[in-house]
């Protein structure tokens, strides 16, 4: 069996997958590639299911050594990927030999890296996924460690492919969040609707797997108490401060402040590419445009197949 | 009842909108009822007070479909008035109630103008009811907690609270399943585990649980750390 016997985490690099399914309710948080973007086409340029673990490293500053043959795709943050010491593309596959060492550097733009592997990366499962939570400590659920040897599900060598660069994306590009209006929406005034969606945000410092704290106008949160109720990704809960903060995959799974809508998902995955002092920005959009945006990415995954030269995709 | 989307992949249901604990046992009634006639449409549902969250998978299923299923699930399980099946089972937890574990122990009492003894006959008189689990895996908030040793929140969280830790946060009671930062009042340590990840959570919302008072040895017997 092929694994990647890794050398250093950086700041934190987790196996992730789609995250955990039927967990919540006994307290586990979800957890999942929190970039939806960069993991899909990680999979996708190995022919992978979907969901497939990746390694998902935060800040560069990760290096390994393969010790067997094996596929790998790296997507993501743009920085610097070298393969024994010389640099390569991402957003496209490469093929590893054994004593092979890959290393990514600090990124130039961007957070997070996803590694995948041909057949999936293994590790333990719980609930049905490989995802990895730091903040709930779980023995082997935690974090990668260095020294760890993380094992492929397969030894085989994929076809070379790469992805279109009309896919490329700008994690430098303004953000624009789309909101769908739920849970407390219709509580919060109008005048606190019109200053989340006219005031810009300020990425702060206090970012993670489990949230993001905006800076920017205070919004008035309404004046009630509130039983904790079970929380989506991408909600946006406003505690007496007025300060927005958008939970994440790693989100606790209830709270109870106010939340004046939800994030859709894939701009969950924008988000979570952008670091402190980045400026985003709401708006509220329809359920209905949400979904469809969310729905088309995923049968772009689930039916566009490589054509024979690697370079493009074709619908069916 | 009302249902309403929250995100593109999931919806609320509203039971109502103050605590009740008659809503617990509907709430995972419907639970229930979604998870086996809906199967691998659902991907994960969050039980809370008045409330259930429920995410369902876009690759499965759309919106409209999904709503129109629970709606019939609701209907038909909103018709059935005879007595909930379940009633929840009944866990006892033991508990070392001292000030060496119980680091809010003597606070409380002071404060409740109560002796050390009266909060502990107070704390293990209730059977509680697990409202909802969340926080932390295995965390279950319990209620409702007698009203003369029911005590706000701490103002200033701990970093800290060692595992096993026995709190009151208001009406509310739990066990903190690990280590963890926390703001609860804690009155004991309970040595029993919790949650592992062979045998996931001991405590799930709806079950009925009781503390009993234990002694150092015992506690210690039991796996108890101090």
């Amino acid at each position: 069996m092929s694994g990647l016997r890794v050398q250093s985490t950086g700041l934190r690099t987790t196996l992730q997958d789609e995250g955990r399914r039927h967990g919540q309710h006994l307290g586990l948080a979800v957890g999942g590639a929190a970039d939806l973007h960069a993991f899909r086409w990680a999979n996708k340029l190995l022919d992978n299911p979907r969901g497939s673990a990746c390694l998902e490293v935060l800040m560069g500053g990760f290096s390994a050594e393969a010790t067997g043959p094996m596929s790998i795709a790296v997507t993501g943050a743009a920085g610097r990927l070298a393969i024994n010491g010389r640099r390569h593309s991402l957003w496209r596959t490469h093929a590893l030999q054994a004593g092979d060492t890959i290393s990514l550097e600090s990124p130039t733009s961007g957070l997070l890296n996803y590694i995948a592997v041909r057949g999936g990366w293994l590790g333990k499962c719980l609930c049905q996924s490989h995802a990895m939570t730091p903040r709930e400590g779980l023995p082997g659920l935690s974090a990668v460690e260095s020294g760890q040897l993380i094992e492929a599900a397969s030894t085989d060598i994929a076809p070379h492919r790469q992805m279109p660069e009309t896919f490329l994306p700008d994690y430098t590009a303004p953000l624009t969040l789309n909101v769908i209006p739920g849970y407390q929406y219709s509580a919060f005034s109008h005048e606190a609707r019109r200053t989340l969606t006219t005031a810009p945000y300020t990425i702060t410092q206090q970012i993670d797997r489990m949230g993001y704290r905006l800076s920017g106008t205070d919004i008035d949160v309404p004046g009630m108490t509130l039983l904790s109720e079970g929380i989506a990704l991408g909600s946006i809960q406003v505690p007496a401060d007025g300060q927005p903060i958008v939970l994440l995959n790693d989100r606790q799974t209830m709270g109870g402040y106010p939340k004046i809508g939800t994030v859709a998902a894939l701009d969950c995955s924008r988000l979570c590419q952008r670091g402190p002092d980045t400026e985003v920005r709401f708006r509220f959009a329809e359920l209905a445009n949400v979904q469809c945006e969310r729905v088309v990415f995923e049968a772009f995954f689930a039916r566009t197949t490589w054509n024979t030269d690697g370079k493009a995709l074709i619908w069916p | 009842m009302i249902i309403e989307p929250v995100s593109e992949d999931s919806i609320l249901i509203r039971f109502g909108d103050t605590l009740d604990e008659q809503l617990t046992p509907r709430i995972l009634a419907a639970q229930q009822t979604i998870a086996e006639q809906l199967g691998d449409w659902i991907i994960d549902q969050v039980p809370a007070y008045t409330t259930l969250l429920v995410v369902y998978d876009l690759h499965k299923v759309d919106f409209r479909r999904v709503i129109r299923a629970i709606e019939l699930i609701l209907t038909a399980t909103g018709e059935d008035t005879s007595e909930p099946a379940t009633t929840g089972r009944l866990i006892e937890l033991p508990v070392y109630y001292h000030p060496d574990v119980g680091l809010d122990l003597e606070a409380l009492a002071e404060q409740a103008g109560l002796s050390i003894n009266d909060v502990i006959q107070r704390h293990t008189a209730t059977t509680y009811r697990v409202f909802a689990m969340g926080f932390a895996p295995g965390f279950g908030f319990m209620g409702t907690v007698d009203p003369s040793i029911a005590t706000p929140r701490k103002t200033t969280p701990r970093q800290r609270v060692p595992a096993g830790s026995v709190g009151i946060a208001n009406q509310q009671t739990a066990v903190y399943p690990s280590v963890s930062p926390g703001g609860w009042n804690i009155i004991g340590r309970c040595p029993t585990r919790l949650f592992s990840l062979d045998s996931l959570s001991l405590l799930q919302t709806g079950d009925r649980v009781s503390f009993k008072s234990i002694s150092r040895e015992d506690f210690l017997a039991q796996g108890g750390e101090l």
